[in-house]
């Protein structure tokens, strides 16, 4: 049984996460926000069924698709939103936009550009945990496309190799920007990657939250108590394109009305009565979570731009400065 | 003669050389995009890489030789060495060069390498298309230029055109070079446009270009730079200041003699470069001339880069990040009163 307060918290989330992901859509199209802007449409269910298996100070680490991750493991809203602006009170100072959304006190490792970047850092997160005897959960979420990059691989290995009790998230969503997973796969499931490794591995469906949360829960622990990683594949769908602007032509529509009838948003409203929330409970939520984001986003317009200069902070080598200027 | 943006022309060049020779391939992620759904009439070319540059080659030349590749950059730039070395003229699409730490030893070690290291017996006849530039809003990860990191090793040579004429022909030629070239796209040029005549002749690598003849003030500007020193040089011409425009258009190799040329000419130099400051083209070039042209200098070469630091995200950062038209007139100014 999931306590009631975990229910109702993983529903929240998964809502705000729906609704702000449709927000950026709309900034998107009305141009309003600079920059590329990767959505997660689909991936709400894998984002906040894994960080539902987390303490607030484990560590993730997450990529460029990273605003459900961020949400799930408890940044602020307001402080995501205004780094999406480019304000000077982002989460990252305006400095990193969407793409590196991260918040290193709530456990977020960095959100990486570069494909396949996270795993190897999760691993020296989840090295130092071993080594000062420290318990702190460490997992990478990753995509479909990146179980190709030997960054991917090297930290698999090595993982393995030195016991190191960490949980590979691969976000199954069937698309690698405009491939699909399975054109570029080797093997039957995604996951038998990891036979290379005689690495644990399980599959789950990523679009029924809990699901996802009853299996990395498990998955936590059989990592700790065998002292070896586990590699997580959930299957789900990208309803987002890869980027907000991407035409999607790859995308047939027929398989896109198929992926709808699993759509997490609406698994998690058909489950709601069997986690015990009423009609009520349900509204409540949605309309909580809905009123936040609408907020976050009008908190974003009405903060100050950095200054030009600010550019020059945090670089610890310094340059000629009136070269700068 | 026609009208082409930089995009087009490059797709012009690739075209031409894939008729040309049938030992041209091409391969990178999503160069075609979607190609696995043929059954999908018209989708095979959903994408031709993010900026829609290869769109067409796909169902042009067939999938034998517009090879998507998986997000394995390593391996696939390794195979384009071997691929080379063996017979075929292999174009690589690093997506952004941004990216160029995940297959940057291909590069160095080994196509960089391969002719010097084994007694000149051998040749990496290849090609890195790769994306560059800032001014998109794309932050840290998808916005440097990275020139002079390329440019640093011996046995690469590298290739920054800026405008559709140049992206023509200086492809043409580094698709039939010998040796490996980087070409450097940068995507805020992509849609600009020249014209660009439809028999344009491959442009020799190593042979810049006098964009503007002046006679007080010599602007080197590297790739998207000369946009802004264009810009200057109109403004400074209300005011009788006359510039003259240099653009190198390859870097390894270096058309140092119409930079020296122009440098005695004017005695007063400025190099402007999008780049992070230290070890780039810009320090490059600067200490050529004050090796070379010492005694034609009356004033200290300016330079004019980014500061030394990511690039930052958010608008007024990053416009303050790239170097501006403003930044070249009022180095101009003060070179003139000298
Ligand atoms: C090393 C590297 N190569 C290429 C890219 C360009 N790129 C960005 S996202 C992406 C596809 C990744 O797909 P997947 O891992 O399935 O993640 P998803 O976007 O589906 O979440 C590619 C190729 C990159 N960012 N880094
Ligand atoms: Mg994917």
């Amino acid at each position: 049984m999931i306590e009631k307060q975990k229910i109702n918290w993983i529903y929240k989330k998964i809502f705000t996460i729906r609704f702000f992901e449709e927000r950026i859509k709309k900034i998107a199209k009305e141009k309003t926000v600079p920059g590329y802007l990767h959505t997660c449409i689909g991936s709400e269910a894998i984002c906040v069924g894994v960080m539902a298996a987390l303490n607030q100070d484990d560590w993730i680490s997450s990529t460029y698709r990273n605003h459900g991750h961020a949400i799930a493991k408890g940044c602020e809203l307001n402080e995501i939103t205004s780094e999406i602006y480019g304000r000077k009170t982002g989460i990252c100072k305006g400095r990193g936009g969407s793409m590196h959304i991260s918040d290193f006190s709530k456990g977020m490792l960095g959100s990486f550009g570069i494909v396949a970047a996270g795993p190897a850092v999760v691993l020296g997160a989840a090295l130092q945990e071993k080594i000062n005897k420290s318990y702190k959960t460490c997992v990478s979420f990753f995509g479909d496309g990146a179980i190709h990059n030997g960054a991917f691989h090297e930290a698999a290995g090595l993982a393995k190799l030195w016991d190191i009790p960490m949980i590979f998230v691969c976000e199954n969503n069937g698309y690698a920007e405009a491939t699909a997973t399975d054109w570029h796969l080797n093997t039957k499931e995604l996951s038998d990657i990891t036979k290379a490794y005689d690495m644990l591995s399980y599959i789950g469906d990523g679009n029924n939250v809990f699901e996802v949360y009853d299996i990395t829960k498990k998955a936590i622990n059989e990592a700790k108590q065998k002292n070896t990683p586990i590699f997580l594949e959930f299957k789900n769908y990208r309803f987002s394109g890869q980027y907000e602007g991407d035409t999607q032509l790859y995308q047939p529509q027929e398989e896109i009305d198929k992926a709808k009838q699993n759509d997490p948003i609406k698994l998690a409203k058909e489950n709601s009565s069997k986690y015990g929330l009423n009609k009520n409970d349900l509204e409540k939520i949605i309309n909580e979570a809905k009123e936040e984001v609408d907020k976050a986003f009008d908190f974003a317009d009405t903060q100050p731009w950095p200054q030009p200069e600010d550019a020059l902070e945090d670089v610890y080598v310094n340059y000629p400065v009136e070269i700068n200027r | 003669m026609t009208i082409k943006t930089v995009k087009d022309a490059i797709n012009d060049a690739l075209v031409q050389s894939f008729e040309e020779d049938k030992n041209v391939i091409l391969m990178g992620e999503d160069i075609a995009g979607g190609k696995g759904r043929e059954q999908y009439q018209g989708t095979q070319d959903a994408w031709g890489g993010p900026f829609g540059v290869t769109q067409g080659l796909y169902t042009k030349f067939g999938g034998e030789r517009v090879r998507d590749t998986t997000i394995a950059e390593a391996g696939f730039f390794g195979a384009a060495i071997g691929a080379a070395m063996t017979g075929l003229r292999p174009i690589v699409e690093l997506m952004y060069v941004d990216f160029a730490g995940v297959c940057f030893d291909q590069m160095m070690n080994q196509a960089a390498k391969v002719r010097y290291m084994f007694g000149g017996k051998q040749k990496v006849p290849m090609v890195v298309r790769t994306v560059v530039g800032a001014g998109f809003r794309a932050g840290s990860e998808h916005s440097q230029t990275l020139y002079s990191l390329y440019t640093h090793i011996p046995g690469l040579k590298v290739v920054a055109p800026y405008d559709a004429y140049d992206a023509k022909g200086l492809l043409l030629s580094s698709i039939k070079d010998d040796d490996p070239v980087i070409f450097m796209e940068h995507k805020r040029l992509y849609m600009t446009s020249c014209e660009v005549p439809d028999d344009l002749k491959p442009i020799p690598l190593g042979k810049g270009r006098i964009r503007r003849e002046g006679s007080d003030v010599t602007i080197i500007a590297i790739q998207r730079m000369n946009l802004f020193a264009e810009e200057a040089a109109n403004e400074l011409e209300k005011i009788n200041i006359s510039c003259e425009i240099v653009d190198p258009r390859t870097y390894s190799p270096l058309d140092e003699e119409l930079i020296f040329q122009s440098v005695k000419k004017t005695g007063k130099v400025i190099v402007v470069d999008e780049s992070n400051p230290k070890c780039s083209l810009a320090s490059e070039i600067s200490s050529l001339i004050s090796e070379k042209c010492f005694s034609d200098l009356k004033a200290a070469v300016i330079k004019i880069t980014a500061p030394h630091t990511p690039v930052p995200f958010s608008p007024p950062m990053e416009d303050f990040y790239i170097p501006s038209t403003k930044k070249i007139i009022d180095a101009v100014k003060k070179l003139k009163d000298v």
